[in-house]
Order: C-alpha cells, then sequence, then structure tokens
C-alpha cells in the first residue's frame, strides 16, 4: 500500500503522515475544527433556534421583542458569505484566541458561521413537534422548562439529529474553506498544497478524504435518527 | 356544591385589525359528579370555553372559579398546581410518541413526591383501570386510536384529578370504539368520583355519558338543561336538529317518505310523530284508541332510549281510521302526556 502510493502519488506521499503538513495532522486539524465549531456553533444555534420557537406568538413564552431581535441575528447572520465572515471576525478571533491563523483561530468564524445556519434548522425541526403535544403538557402542570426539554427537545430529536447531521457536513465544507485562508486541515492541504503547487494527486486525495468524512457523518446521522424515531 | 363555576366569560381573539368574539359573556356551572355534556357544531366555541377552566385559554374578562379557587389570579406555579387537579383528553389524543405507554402515564408525575417505586405501582394501576397493563412497554404507533386515548385518560388521571376535561375525545374513533371510551369515562365518574366535562358535536356522545348537557352555538349557550329535559322538549332549532340526528330520526323519516312517495296514504290515513317519556305510557294508549275510536296504529319506526334510568321513545306511525275519529284519538292521547305531531308527506327542507 506505502509502497503503491510512493510510486503513483509521489506528491501525497512526500507529505508524510506526521509533520506540520501531514496528512495525519491535517485529518486531526480538519476533525478538531469540526467537532470544536459543531459543538459552540451547535450550543449556540440550539440556544437561538430553542428562543425562536419559544418567544414566537405561537410559543410558550411569546415575546414579539425578543423574537423579533433572535430572528434578525439568525437572518442576518446567514446573509453574510463565511469567508467574509473570516475576513471581518478576525478582531475577535484576536481577541478571543489571541491568534488568526490556525485551527483553534478558525473555530471563532467556525462557529458563528455555522450557527444561524443551525438555529434556523433547530427552530424548523422544533416547530414541526405538535402544538396538541404541548399543549397536553400543559394541561397536565408541566413548566415551561419541563416543555423544552421533555416535549420540544425530546419528541423533536429525531428530527433534530438529521438537521444536525446537515449542519455538521456543511461545517466539513466550511473548514475547508477555512482552510484555504490559513486554518489548516484538508483544505490547507487541498489547496494550498495541492492546487497551488500543482500536485494534482494531493488535491484528490484530500478532496477524497472530506468526501469520506461526510459520508461517514451522514451515515452515523441516518443511524441515529433512526434509533431515536418512534414514530 | 359547584366544582367549576365559569361567570360571564368572554374570549376574543384578536387577529391583526379584526377581532373574534369568540365566546361571548357566557357562565356555566358545573356540580360535582356531573357528566355535563357541551354540543355545538366546531367554531361554535365551545373549546374555548372550556378550556378557560385549566387557563390554557386566558379569558380576555370574566371570572374563573375551580373548588372555590379563582384561577385567573394565580401566579404560573400556582396554576401549574392547580392544573395538575385537572385531567384532559384531546381529539387527538396528544401522547408523546417518544415514550413509551408507561412513559406517558408517568410523564404527569415527573415533580411529584412519590418514590420509583410507589410512581411505578401508580402507573401500572392506572393502566389497568384503562385496560392496558399488558402493552406498557409499547409505544404509541404500536397502538390503535381506542388504545392511545385509554392511554390519555390513565395520563390525565396520574395526578388523582376531580376533575377530567374530554375536549372532542371520540371524534375521532369510530362508533364502537367511542361507546368503549365513553363507558370508561361513565365507569370512573361513578366510581372515582369524577366531574366531567364532555365537549362534542355528536348528541350521541352526549345521550350515553352526560346528566346535564348545554348547547353551544356562535359563543353563547343557547340552551341547557338535564339531559332528560333536553331531549324531550327542546327548544331551539339547533338542538332539535341535534337530537334527531342522534336518535336516527331524520335518516327514519327519509326513508318514510320516500316509501310514502310509492305507496301513498290513503285519505283515511295520517303519517305522525309519536314521542312520549316513561315506559308504561305509549303502548297501552295505543290499544286503546283502537278499542275506543276505531283508530287502528301501523309504526313504521320506533326508538327508545334510557336516559338517566328514564326510557324516552320516538315512534312515526300511520293513523287509519276516521278523520274525526282520528282527531280525537290524538287529542286523548295528548291530554295522557304523550305528544303527536303530524307530519308532512313531503320531505321537509333540510
Amino acid at each position: 500500500m506505502i509502497d503503491w502510493i510512493a510510486q503513483n502519488l509521489p506528491g501525497v506521499y512526500e507529505l508524510g503522515w506526521t509533520g506540520d503538513s501531514g496528512w495525519g495532522t491535517a485529518i486531526g486539524q480538519t476533525l478538531y475544527m469540526t467537532v470544536g465549531s459543531a459543538i459552540f456553533g451547535g450550543l449556540l444555534g440550539l440556544a437561538f433556534g430553542i428562543g425562536l420557537v419559544i418567544t414566537d406568538d405561537s410559543g410558550i413564552s411569546p415575546n414579539r421583542i425578543a423574537f423579533q431581535i433572535l430572528d434578525k441575528v439568525v437572518s442576518v447572520g446567514r446573509a453574510i458569505p463565511f469567508i467574509i465572515m473570516v475576513v471581518a471576525f478576525s478582531p475577535l478571533t484576536q481577541l478571543i484566541t489571541g491568534t488568526t491563523i490556525g485551527a483553534t483561530a478558525a473555530l471563532v468564524p467556525l462557529s458563528l458561521g455555522v450557527f444561524p445556519f443551525y438555529a434556523r434548522q433547530v427552530q424548523v425541526a422544533l416547530l414541526g413537534v405538535s402544538s396538541g403535544k404541548v399543549e397536553a403538557a400543559r394541561a397536565f402542570g408541566a413548566s415551561k422548562w419541563d416543555i423544552i426539554h421533555d416535549v420540544y427537545l425530546r419528541e423533536g430529536r429525531s428530527e433534530l439529529v438529521r438537521v444536525s447531521t446537515v449542519t455538521m457536513i456543511s461545517l466539513v465544507g466550511l473548514t475547508a474553506m477555512a482552510g484555504a485562508i490559513g486554518g489548516g486541515g484538508l483544505g490547507t492541504t487541498a489547496i494550498v498544497t495541492g492546487y497551488q503547487r500543482f500536485q494534482n494527486d494531493v488535491m484528490w486525495t484530500a478532496t477524497i478524504i472530506i468526501l469520506l468524512f461526510i459520508v461517514l457523518i451522514q451515515f452515523i446521522g441516518d443511524l441515529v435518527a433512526r434509533h431515536y424515531s418512534h414514530h | 356544591m359547584a366544582v367549576i363555576e365559569l361567570k360571564d366569560i368572554n374570549v376574543t381573539f384578536k387577529q391583526k385589525d379584526q377581532s373574534i368574539v369568540a365566546v361571548q359573556k357566557e357562565s356555566i356551572t358545573v356540580e360535582k359528579g356531573d357528566i355535563y355534556g357541551i354540543v355545538g357544531y366546531s367554531g361554535a366555541g365551545k373549546s374555548t370555553l372550556v378550556r378557560t377552566i385549566n387557563l390554557l385559554q386566558k379569558p380576555t374578562s370574566g371570572s374563573v372559579k375551580v373548588n372555590g379557587t379563582e384561577m385567573t389570579t394565580l401566579s404560573d406555579g400556582e396554576l401549574r398546581e392547580r392544573r395538575k387537579k385537572i385531567g384532559m383528553i384531546f381529539q387527538h389524543f396528544n401522547l408523546m410518541d417518544e415514550l413509551t405507554v408507561f412513559g406517558n402515564v408517568a410523564q404527569p408525575l415527573k415533580h411529584s413526591k412519590l418514590s420509583k417505586d410507589e410512581k411505578k405501582a401508580k402507573v401500572n394501576h392506572l393502566l389497568e383501570l384503562v385496560g392496558l397493563d399488558d402493552r406498557s412497554q409499547n409505544y404509541p404507533s404500536q397502538l390503535s386510536g381506542g388504545q392511545k386515548q385509554r392511554v390519555a385518560i390513565a395520563r390525565a388521571l396520574a395526578n388523582d384529578p376531580e376533575i377530567l376535561i374530554s375536549d372532542e375525545a371520540t371524534s375521532a374513533l369510530d362508533p364502537k370504539t367511542t361507546n368503549q371510551i365513553l363507558e370508561i369515562l361513565t365507569r370512573l365518574n361513578k366510581e372515582l368520583g369524577l366531574t366531567i366535562v364532555l365537549i362534542t358535536h355528536e348528541m350521541q356522545a352526549i345521550k350515553e355519558a352526560a346528566n346535564k348537557v348545554a348547547v353551544m352555538e356562535n359563543g353563547t349557550i343557547i340552551e341547557r338543561g338535564s339531559l332528560l329535559e333536553i331531549f324531550t322538549n327542546p327548544q331551539q332549532k339547533l338542538t332539535k336538529d341535534f337530537i334527531n340526528t342522534a336518535t336516527n330520526r331524520d335518516e327514519a323519516l327519509t326513508k318514510v317518505q320516500e316509501l310514502l312517495v310509492e305507496k301513498p296514504l290513503a285519505t283515511d290515513e295520517r303519517l305522525v310523530q309519536i314521542n312520549y317519556v316513561g315506559n308504561d305510557t305509549a303502548q297501552p294508549l295505543l290499544s286503546t284508541i283502537y278499542a275506543d275510536y276505531q283508530v287502528t296504529t301501523n309504526i313504521l319506526y320506533s326508538n327508545m332510549e334510557i336516559l338517566t334510568q328514564t326510557p324516552v321513545g320516538l315512534a312515526i306511525a300511520i293513523f287509519k281510521g276516521q278523520p274525526e275519529n282520528t282527531n280525537a284519538a290524538i287529542a286523548s292521547l295528548i291530554d295522557h302526556g304523550v305528544n303527536v305531531t303530524e307530519l308532512d308527506v313531503k320531505q321537509e327542507e333540510a
């Protein structure tokens, strides 16, 4: 296998596994960026999505002003192209992480870039939970927190897993884009080492690994969603 | 003792520039142990009115008292505690799909002070009560509509409520299952002394279970009384329509009229409707009118209901005899408390 790679894909072989631009390092960085921003962006998006559902006119804590603020933040956030967000948020990135280069620095724009997208998806998923279930819970004396936790999140969890899968997949795409401007990971390998140095074998290998990531995420997501659905 | 007292309830929905009056200055008193039926077509405001009892619907104005406590001024926390004592079941069951039958019934007990074992015993007891103790590990999607509603009943009873609100709970079920559910409700009313408020658009359901009835139209109660009063002496046209549908009288009359088109009445025959209350009145009287007036009776359709232990009868019949004799016979029947109305041979306007 290794010999075959050395012979047929010299560029790929040359990068090695370890080292600053090794494959292992790149894969690790992509994983780190995807999971890290999925956690931060996911929590932020979940909070905004829940907020949008409960402050809606038909929600359990209607509040027009709060809803409008959340809704506008999400809309504007989704409208800004990610590549511009990376640049625009660089002072904030500097403030939080102390640098604007590398995988950790990339977490800031990645989290901020993905959360409005995720918030909207969470909102749609939770609105799919029938209002009758919420009403039944109110009728037997459930508190607002009970309703969020035991009705919206639990009854909507299979749909939440589905939208999380979609979001994770687009996150992998975003990490590649962040990689193009110094974020590291497979994106940097594909574009900086591969494309810009005319090493097509490197570019395609990195692309295929990214593709495998996506297939794997989809597979696991489908499995978990099916496990949680008793409809 | 009045368990529920709704007084001068107004509910107005505001939609952009217009406001829609759903319930207009309506009051209702439900006594302990009642099965209070509220009947009306959809949009009549019956659900909105009843939802003010547990404040799922906040009234625009008016007073809601449950067991003497004014509900509209309670804090959120106090209201939640009160709601636990008011069970509710719904048309579409509203069970949690991601919880088992056991989980659904246990859900209202989440913050209860019972120990884990006590909760388990309680849930199993409730499932036994509705006859589903063997399905506790199933998910709602594995149950039939009637079974789902029984789970919903068990869930509604989890916190030992004194009141059960049934919001069109049988409307999505077939007639046989409807009767099973109504039987469970009547049994719970008798055994547990549960006060039940039953909303429906089917008079049939009211007839099976309720002891009191209110008929609602356009946000107001147009007629109310005991089941017997409403059935034997309805005043409003809507009430009569509901009763005629429930007793199959309309269907029977249409068939009779179709029959009479093919085989018209002779000149000495008259089509009549006979209504009577109590068992021992009508049948002997029909033999009497033959003996006294030589009027023969040909019964084409008859129906008898037992409403709160009193038989209520209805018959469509042809009286045959000399016109003056028939008049005298009808007068005699009316004198004896049997209501006789002459029916039009041609089809009535719906």
